[in-house]
Parts: C-alpha cells; sequence; structure tokens
C-alpha cells in the first residue's frame, strides 16, 4: 500500500452502483492517469455513505469535499479542478456542505450532524474489500482483546450491561439470547447472523455487509468464544450480491490471515464462517425459517418454542443475531458497556440505523442514537417534505409495522415507544407519507406484500391476510361497507392473536394502525365513496366545470375511450363517468384547466 | 494471525496511509498546486514530502494540496499548519528544503526562518 | 413433575408435556387439525389455540410446553372466537359439497363447524380450483378440499419415509403436491395409504367400490394377514360386507399399513375366492374337505418319502403366516419328514 496526498472515495454501495458508480470509478482512473496522479492520489470504493439521494457520492479526502450526484461528465472537472490544482469544484458539492463558500466538514452537514455512527462507522471510510484498511480502523481488536483478556461469561457480561437489543425488528436484549445459548447443553454450537433483510425499503444490512463486511466477521467470532461454538452461517438473500461478494472476500481474506480458522491468536479458539445464500423469501428472516432454511428445509417458521438458544440450526442451540446487532459488538467491547449504555433511552441503549424513504428529501441511510424525536430525524436529518406538502404519517417496521400520525412526531424513538403507538421498530425502514398518500392504500400495498410473503404454513395468516386484502381492495374500489371495516378489524385480530410466526402476527399491524389513527379515511371511502387523498384511482372523477369550459371539444379528442360528449362551439363538454377509465387525459389536455379531479 | 503484535504491526502499517481519512487533527502541510506552482516545479516538491513523511512513519502528517495560494512569483509554496502554532509559509521550496523543513519544522518543532515567506520579504 | 391449572382443573405432568397432552389427560378436548403424536410438532392448523394467562398471544396447545403453574382455559370467548375465526378462514376455501362428500361423517371440519356453529363463510373472494388427481389406482387427491394441515406430507416424510408429496408454492396459492406437479403416478408414491388415513377432510379419499356412509359401517379390529409384522386395522363392516380398511393403532405398526393391507381386501369377498381345498380329479378342481385334503397330502409326501428319501421333499413357508407357523413349518419338515429342505418367501 503506497501513501498518498489525496484519497477520493467513490461510494460503491448498490444504491450508487445502480445511479453509475461503476463509471466514475472507470472515468476517475482514466483521468488520473491522463493527470499523471496515480502515484499521489487512490481511489477507494467504498460502502454505503447513507445519503442515497444524492448518490452517486464522491468525497475526497483531506478536504472532506462531498460532491453530490456526480455523473462521468462531472470526472474531467473534479480531476482537473480539485485533484491537479487543489481547487474545490465547489458547484457540484452537496448544496448543504458548503456555507459561505466554505465547505463544512462531513459531521458538519445537517444530515449528518444528528447522526451517531457506530454500525455504519466505517460505512464510505475504508475500502471493505481491504483487511488492512478494517484493521487500520481499529478492526479485529475486539476479537484480540476477547480471546486474550476475557473470559467468555464476561463477554455476556458487557453485552448484558450494555443494554443493547436485537436490531432485527424482536428487541430481545442480546446479552441475554447469549447466555441461554452458552448455558444450553450441547455437544455442537453454532453462530448465525440474519442478513435476509426484506422489508421493502430497509437496506441497513446491505450498506454494513458492503461497507463493513469485516466486522460482521469479527462480531460472528466474539459470539462464537462467548457461547463456546465454531462455526457460525451468515444467511444472506442472494439478491444482494454486491454485500455476498465484499463478505466473501472478508471471510476468505480473514482466513489468510488467521483470524478465522483454527488457533486464532495463538490461543485455544477456533472458528469458521460459511454464507448461506437465500433465495428471497420474506419469511426466511424470521429466524425458525431461516434456520430451516439453512438446513436446506423449505422456509416455513417452526414453533418457538424450542428456541433457537436451545434448538436452532441440526437443532443445536445457536445464537442468531440481525447483522446491524453484530455490528454494534466490536464497539461495544473496545469502549466498554458503560459507554454505549450513555447512549439512548432508559429501555433502548444505543443507536439504530433507519432507511428513510417515501415523501422525503433526503432519502438515505441513518444511523441516530435511540430517542431521537421522529421530527427531527424527518424534518432535520431528512430535510422535511419536498415540495411544501404536508406530512401525513410515518410508516415504520416494514409490513411488521404501522403508520404513526403527525400527533406523535414528537415521540423519542426507541422499541417500547413505538411498539405503545401500534408500530414497531422492526428492522428500520421509515417510510414517510404526506397528503397525497391514502391511508387505506398504503395498508393495501402492505397487505399485497404479506400475501405475497406468507409462506402458506399456518391457517390464519394464509388465508386471512388474503381475505384482508381482498377486503381492502374492495375499499379502495369503492365497492367497501361500514361492515367491511368492522369485518376488516375483527380478522385482523384473529390473525395477530393465532398466526404461528411474528410474519403473521404483525401482517395486520399497517391495517390496525391506520384503522387506529385513520379511521376517517376508511370512512369516506365505504360512505361517501371518496378518496381524501386522491390516490385511490377508482374514486376519483373527472368533472367537466361548466363555468370555465370554452366548449373548445380539444378534451374530447384526447379521450381514449370516448366518453366526453359535447358539441364543439355550442354545448359545455360533458364526462360519462360510467365510461371513463380515469387517464386524466382530458384533464391535461384542458388549456383553460375547466376540468377538476374530485 | 497469531498474536496481537502481528495485529497491532498491520494496523501501525495502514493506519498511516488512510489517516488522513480520519480526522483532520495534527499537522497538515498544504503545497500550492495551482498553474503556477506546478510550472515552478511544485509536483516534485510534493512527492519530496510525500517520500519524507512515509520515511519518517509521521502518523499524523497530511500532505495536501491547494490552488494558487496568491504569491506566484515565489512559488513553489508550501503551507504547514501546525495544532497551537501560527500557519508557517515556506517559498521557493525545493526538494532538498523539504528535507530540512521536515526535520526541523515537522519532527523537532523549529521553524526554519531562512525559507519562509518571512525571511524572503526582507 | 410439573402442576399447572386448566379450565381450573389441577393437572400434574411430565417436564415437556404439551398443553393438549395435559388436558387429554384430564378429559379436556380441544380440537385440533394438524396435530398426529407420532409427527414432530408442527402447529400449522391453529385451530387448537388455547389461552394462558400471561401470555400475549393466544397459544397453540400442540406445540406449547405446559408450564408450572400455567392456567389455561380452553373454550374461554376469546379463543371461541379465534377457533371460529380459523373455520370461517377454512371454510372460506373448501367446497360446502358436504351433501356428496365421501369423507362426511369422518371429517373434523364437518365437525368442529358444527360444533361452533359455522353454517358458512362469511368471505367472498378467490377460491382455490384444483383438478381432482385420480391418477393414484387407490385414492384420489382433491387438492380444493384440502386446508393445508399438512399431515399427509409429514406422515409420509417423516414415518412412511417415501417424501412422495410436498409443499408447493407459497402463501395462498400453496398447495400439496408431487414433485413439479406432475401428478402421483409420475411420483415415489408407494400407495400405502397413510396420507388418506391421516387427511382430516376430504382432500384425500380412497377409491371405493361401494357406497357408505362412515356412520353406517361398523370397525371390526383384527390383524392383517398379509404378513407376519402383526399391523392392526379396523375393517369398516357394512352389510356384513368389508367397504374400508384404517389402520389402527398397534404395537408394530403405531397406526400405519401398508398398500396391501390398506386397499387390498376386496378379495375378501370376491366370487373366485377359494373357500374350501380343491382335489385334481379326471383333469378337473373338485371342491374337497379338509381332511380329504390332509389325507391326500400325507399319502403323497409318504409315497415320495418312500420311494426317493426325505431329501426330495422340501417346504416353502409363507409370511403370511404367524411366527408360531412358520417355526411348526420348519420343525415338520426337520422333525417329522426329516429334511433341512425348508425356505421361506421373506428371505428371497
Amino acid at each position: 500500500m503506497e501513501l498518498y496526498r489525496s484519497h477520493v472515495l467513490v461510494c460503491g454501495g448498490t444504491g450508487c452502483t445502480s445511479s453509475g458508480c461503476l463509471k466514475i470509478v472507470e472515468k476517475l482512473g482514466e483521468e488520473l492517469k491522463k493527470h499523471e496522479l496515480e502515484k499521489e492520489v487512490q481511489v477507494v470504493k467504498t460502502g454505503c455513505f447513507g445519503l442515497c439521494e444524492a448518490g452517486p457520492i464522491v468525497i475526497v479526502y483531506p478536504e472532506g469535499a462531498f460532491y453530490s450526484r456526480v455523473k462521468p461528465e462531472d470526472v474531467e472537472r473534479i480531476a482537473e479542478e480539485h485533484l491537479l490544482k487543489g481547487r474545490i469544484v465547489t458547484d457540484l458539492l452537496f448544496k448543504d456542505s458548503v456555507e459561505a463558500d466554505k465547505i463544512k466538514s462531513i459531521e458538519q452537514v445537517t444530515f449528518y450532524k444528528k447522526q451517531q455512527r457506530i454500525a455504519l462507522r466505517n460505512c464510505g471510510i475504508i475500502n471493505p474489500e481491504s483487511i488492512e484498511e478494517y484493521v487500520a480502523f481499529d478492526g479485529y481488536s475486539a476479537l484480540a482483546k476477547v480471546l486474550t483478556e476475557m473470559k467468555p461469561e464476561a463477554v455476556i457480561d458487557v453485552l448484558k450491561r450494555s443494554g443493547l437489543r436485537g436490531r432485527g425488528g424482536g428487541g430481545f436484549p442480546t446479552g441475554m439470547k447469549w447466555e441461554f445459548t452458552a448455558k444450553a447443553q450441547g455437544d455442537q454450537k453454532y453462530v448465525a447472523c440474519n442478513a435476509d433483510e426484506g422489508d421493502p425499503g430497509a437496506f441497513m444490512d446491505r450498506s454494513v455487509l458492503e461497507g463493513d463486511p469485516h466486522a460482521i466477521v469479527e462480531a460472528m467470532a466474539i459470539a462464537g468464544y462467548a457461547i463456546g461454538a465454531d462455526m457460525g452461517y451468515v444467511y444472506i438473500r442472494a439478491e444482494y450480491p454486491i454485500a455476498v461478494s465484499r463478505l466473501q472476500i472478508a471471510i476468505n481474506d480473514a482466513k489468510k490471515h488467521g483470524l478465522l480458522g483454527k488457533n486464532i491468536f495463538g490461543t485455544d479458539f477456533n472458528f469458521d464462517l460459511e454464507i448461506r445464500l437465500g433465495a428471497g423469501a420474506f419469511v426466511c428472516g424470521e429466524e425458525t425459517a431461516l434456520i430451516n432454511s439453512i438446513e436446506g428445509k423449505r422456509g416455513m417458521p417452526r414453533p418457538r418454542p424450542p428456541f433457537p438458544a436451545h434448538k436452532g440450526i441440526w437443532n443445536k442451540p445457536t445464537v442468531l443475531n440481525n447483522v446491524e446487532t453484530y455490528a454494534n459488538i466490536p464497539q461495544i467491547i473496545l469502549k466498554g458497556a458503560e459507554w454505549y449504555s450513555s447512549i439512548g433511552t432508559e429501555r433502548s441503549k444505543g443507536t439504530k440505523v433507519f432507511a428513510l424513504g417515501g415523501k422525503i428529501n433526503n432519502t438515505g441511510l441513518v444511523e441516530i442514537p435511540m430517542g431521537t424525536k421522529l421530527r427531527d430525524v424527518i424534518y432535520e436529518i431528512g430535510g422535511g417534505i419536498p415540495k411544501g406538502k404536508a406530512f401525513k404519517a410515518v410508516q415504520t417496521g416494514g409490513p411488521s409495522g404501522g403508520c404513526i400520525p403527525a400527533d406523535y412526531l414528537d415521540t423519542e424513538i426507541d422499541y417500547d415507544n413505538l411498539i405503545s403507538l401500534g408500530s414497531m421498530m422492526g428492522s428500520g425502514g421509515m417510510i414517510v407519507m404526506d397528503e397525497d398518500n391514502c391511508m387505506v392504500d398504503i395498508a393495501r400495498f402492505f397487505l399485497d406484500f404479506t400475501v405475497d410473503e406468507s409462506c402458506g404454513k399456518c391457517t390464519p395468516c394464509r388465508e386471512g391476510t388474503k381475505r384482508m386484502l381482498e377486503i381492502l381492495e374492495e375499499i379502495t374500489n369503492g365497492r367497501g361497507t361500514l361492515e367491511d371495516i368492522d369485518k376488516l378489524e375483527k380478522l385482523a385480530k384473529t390473525i395477530k392473536s393465532a398466526s404461528l410466526c411474528g410474519l403473521g402476527q404483525t401482517a395486520p399491524n399497517p391495517v390496525l394502525s391506520t384503522l387506529k389513527y385513520f379511521r376517517h379515511e376508511y370512512e369516506a371511502h365505504v360512505i361517501h365513496k371518496k378518496c381524501p387523498a386522491g390516490a385511490c384511482q377508482a374514486l376519483l372523477e373527472y368533472i367537466v366545470i361548466a363555468d370555465i369550459c370554452k366548449k373548445c371539444g380539444i378534451c374530447a379528442t384526447k379521450c381514449p375511450v370516448g366518453c366526453i360528449d359535447g358539441v364543439k362551439g355550442k354545448e359545455v363538454y360533458f364526462i360519462n363517468q360510467d365510461r371513463c377509465i380515469k387517464c386524466g387525459a382530458c384533464m391535461g389536455a384542458c388549456p383553460f384547466k375547466a376540468i377538476k379531479k374530485g | 494471525m497469531k498474536s496481537i503484535q502481528e495485529l497491532e504491526k498491520m494496523r501501525q502499517e495502514t493506519l498511516e496511509k488512510v489517516n488522513l481519512r480520519r480526522d483532520r487533527k495534527g499537522t497538515r502541510i498544504v503545497v500550492g498546486m495551482a498553474t503556477c506552482g506546478i510550472s515552478a516545479g511544485a509536483r516534485p516538491v510534493l512527492m519530496a514530502l510525500l517520500e519524507e513523511v512515509k520515511k519518517r512513519g509521521l502518523e499524523d502528517v497530511t500532505v495536501t494540496q491547494t490552488g494558487c495560494i496568491g504569491v506566484c512569483r515565489l512559488e513553489p509554496m508550501i503551507e504547514v499548519y501546525k495544532e497551537g502554532e501560527e500557519k508557517t509559509t515556506y517559498v521557493e521550496v525545493t526538494a532538498e528544503k523539504v528535507k530540512k523543513i521536515l526535520l526541523d519544522h515537522i519532527v523537532n518543532g523549529k521553524v526554519v526562518y531562512e525559507y519562509t515567506i518571512g525571511a524572503y520579504e526582507k | 413433575m410439573i402442576t399447572l391449572t386448566i379450565n381450573g382443573l389441577e393437572v400434574q405432568v411430565e417436564e415437556g408435556t404439551t398443553i393438549l397432552q395435559a388436558a387429554k389427560k384430564i378429559g379436556i378436548d380441544i380440537p385440533t387439525f394438524c396435530h398426529d403424536p407420532r409427527l414432530v410438532p408442527h402447529g400449522s392448523c391453529r385451530i387448537c389455540v388455547v389461552e394462558v394467562e400471561g401470555a400475549r398471544n393466544l397459544q397453540a396447545s400442540c406445540t406449547t410446553p405446559a408450564a408450572q403453574g400455567m392456567k389455561v382455559t380452553t373454550e374461554s370467548d376469546v379463543v371461541v372466537e379465534s377457533r371460529k375465526g380459523v373455520l370461517d378462514l377454512i371454510l372460506a376455501n373448501h367446497p360446502l359439497d358436504c351433501l356428496t362428500c365421501q369423507k362426511a361423517g369422518r371429517c373434523t371440519l364437518q365437525d368442529l363447524c358444527y360444533r361452533y356453529d359455522i353454517k358458512e363463510s362469511s368471505f367472498e373472494g378467490e377460491r382455490k380450483e384444483y383438478e381432482i388427481d385420480d391418477s393414484n389406482p387407490f385414492y384420489y387427491s382433491d387438492q380444493s378440499k384440502c386446508i393445508l394441515c399438512g399431515k399427509c406430507v409429514y406422515v409420509c416424510s417423516q414415518l412412511q419415509g417415501t417424501e412422495a408429496i410436498g409443499f408447493a408454492e407459497r402463501g395462498f396459492t400453496t398447495h400439496i403436491a408431487t414433485p413439479f406437479d406432475k401428478g402421483l403416478e409420475h411420483s415415489t408414491c408407494v400407495s400405502c395409504g397413510n396420507c388418506v388415513a391421516v387427511c382430516p377432510v376430504g382432500a384425500l379419499v380412497p377409491k371405493s367400490k361401494t357406497k357408505f356412509r362412515y356412520w353406517e359401517t361398523k370397525p371390526v379390529r383384527t390383524t392383517c394377514s398379509y404378513c407376519g409384522v402383526g399391523c392392526q386395522m379396523d375393517l369398516l363392516v357394512k352389510d356384513n360386507k368389508i367397504v374400508e380398511v384404517l389402520p389402527a393403532d398397534g404395537p408394530s405398526n403405531h397406526g400405519l399399513l401398508c398398500v396391501k393391507g390398506r386397499f387390498a381386501y376386496n378379495f375378501v369377498g370376491h366370487p373366485d375366492r377359494l373357500k374350501t381345498p380343491l382335489i385334481r380329479k379326471d383333469g378337473e378342481l373338485v371342491e374337497a374337505s379338509w381332511d380329504e385334503a390332509y389325507d391326500l397330502i400325507v399319502s403323497k409326501v409318504n409315497e415320495i418319502k418312500g420311494e426317493f428319501g426325505p431329501d426330495a421333499i422340501a417346504g416353502f413357508s409363507s409370511a403370511r403366516g404367524l411366527n408360531e407357523e412358520n417355526y411348526l413349518m420348519q420343525k415338520l419338515m426337520r422333525g417329522v419328514i426329516g429334511t433341512n429342505n425348508i425356505d421361506h418367501c421373506a428371505r428371497l
């Protein structure tokens, strides 16, 4: 590794990859060659910086210049001006990072200012494919410390005192889970990592694996030492090809350097790691279904108890944690339980990564201390709602979570507060909705997802979610009745209380929470046959405003189904509702704005 | 990896190479690399700086570049920002001068007055 | 031992006992579709849910272990509501053709709908439609009636060890299928019928030659005569004729049968069946008494033994005989006839 005067970090996460970062890396290489800078400037492809909205992102150190939405044609200027001549190309910088012509450091950008990065600490900073860089940023020191200075019980004790809870959604105390597994009887134990991230819009686990894969390898080895396991499996979905390949590189490098394998750090601790690819079934994120899948069986949940801590993979005691949970662990070991438990709220410690999406200016990945207010995440970090629209609700917890209305924006985010609002932390999806979102339609969207993803094992989930979806479709199509709403509510309660696994038990949450906070929207659909947000197409009506209509007939010529009648120059035009397909072409075509939607 | 010493060795070796991404503490040496600087020979100066820093294993020193510092006739120029010190500007720097600046100023904390812009002006 | 309370009654059970087993011990009936004590508990149907004091959700009694001090209610309002809800959902996807369904009278779904007053489903919507698979010579598979309890799959894989069927697709379109949905004919099915025996509804039914209703039959417990294993079975008899055979729980078969015991009973009442020994006289087989037949055997054996010695005679014994009978057979050959030429079909 050479010493370079400048490092150009190009985000190589999935988000930026799909917005074209690979071309930028290529172009940078060409430009550096052209200016003979190859020996002075190093280009590093990193993991996700989090601000996916502004991707592809390029950060140039040591200045910390934060270039956003970089296009391949911009690279020439960055190379010639910034890298060669040292003049920052201000107009390409992320707008929030420039203030009175001075560059703010990344930490000062509002998007990052309120964040505290523990799980994501190395994402966007190190080259994820370099074990050396991970080590340079204190990587594997926690494993070294654990193996040489700590007894397994002491490791578990640190975790218990840290207050770390499972980041996959359940929020079970990680230290306790490890303790149960450590105490369980078994000739063989396993460590497993749940990287089957499936919530729509959630991608924090992917980002950690893409940006800092060694952290997971290290944490799993620590878990192995703590519970007495010498084998681990990472269950990761095959749709994450970049994460899979970087993790594989990390495992290979760790083996090469003896950080996995036999007698790690000269102790008698052995640990090996294998990747298992998931085929993309949402239910395989449920721990027992995941274990079935690792064993090569159909991804269907098993009843609990027995819990994986007693009977997990191949019926052996298994500790199974989520990627983000593991990503916190090396830091907790190095900095101590007290440091970690000083962050967060009384019952939820540390930070949580959220995937911010929907109607929000800064979509992306944010890591905030527990206890941060929803309002701060949405309005400060997220930069508020685009186009000045009104905030309506925020959906947390994905298909298992619920919608939280504006009244609760000052809620401090933690496990218990979100549950008391009828939602949940989940894996950390956070979807913001504005006045144009119909809450019935949102519930329908999530049910559509669960119906697709139900494994089909237990009756309430297999049959019940389907019926819920059918009722919601009736409502959004204007065919619902008030009884349907009651039926929906009753069915939701049956599914919630009688389903076998977490997927079924939480599947009704999007419906229950929208019924709780937005019942009036449901009622508007069934009583007045109106969608207040104007989102449900079947309930829309396009109407010609007679006073404004100039009888030009342009609307009638544009209508693809010929449902607009009138006589040019003589009669006000009229839209036949029974034939109208609600395409809106007439409204767009009318030069006098004489057609309204209602 | 059989020992913590090995891990520490790897850490130290890599640290100096990635250090400039970590924080902006420590010493910063900025080389004027605008057209004027480059034509006056800033590049060999920069290379010499990098070489010296690496040779001496100066972990907390960042070598970076900037645009035109403004006194084009005195290029190549370098500016040294040390914590708790005023900025020092060296002018008409050469690869030879770099060695002395690094040893006297950066390592031993003694500003090389004869190379500074102040000395030149006199 | 742990003590728990079910519906106010205390019961002592061993650790590891499920709530369902504990309830059974004191005569409390909890309905089930998917439970079978021989299978690894899987908790699919959710009809057996009960209320456990302090638990967040209703608990499936077939998989939840009893715990010390646990307070269980098996028919509380919440439980009954939930069971009704589950039945309502099952019925929404199940044809209401009980009038002509062969399974009527032995159908758990029918019984439970009666028990919980569910006349019809309150849901309208998509229903699954599958063609009946009649490619197996002994039974029909009608997936439109399947409630996906999964017992057939698990009996086939865990008890029979054949793995001819499994689950295909997911969610609402999940169904029981042979590999690639090619049909039973092209599967590894050995027609043991053990899946048919456990099916709680009319999705798997035997191809019956006679029309009958289960309530018209009388079970007659017997031992299968096909081989020496001693499987227990119930012959369902209507008007003194066997109309179906059901496996019974015997020490050697635990409620399983093979294709012969399960389906090959029609010979019993067949007109061609031999009822007396036949002796060939002048080229024709003529009915004879057992005494005549034995006399003939004895005289022939003596004749051959006298002329060619005992080793000219061999005995071949049948697996349809009992162990004792087979023992006697070899004793007869060795001790009475005086030859070691004795063999048995099970050896082949």
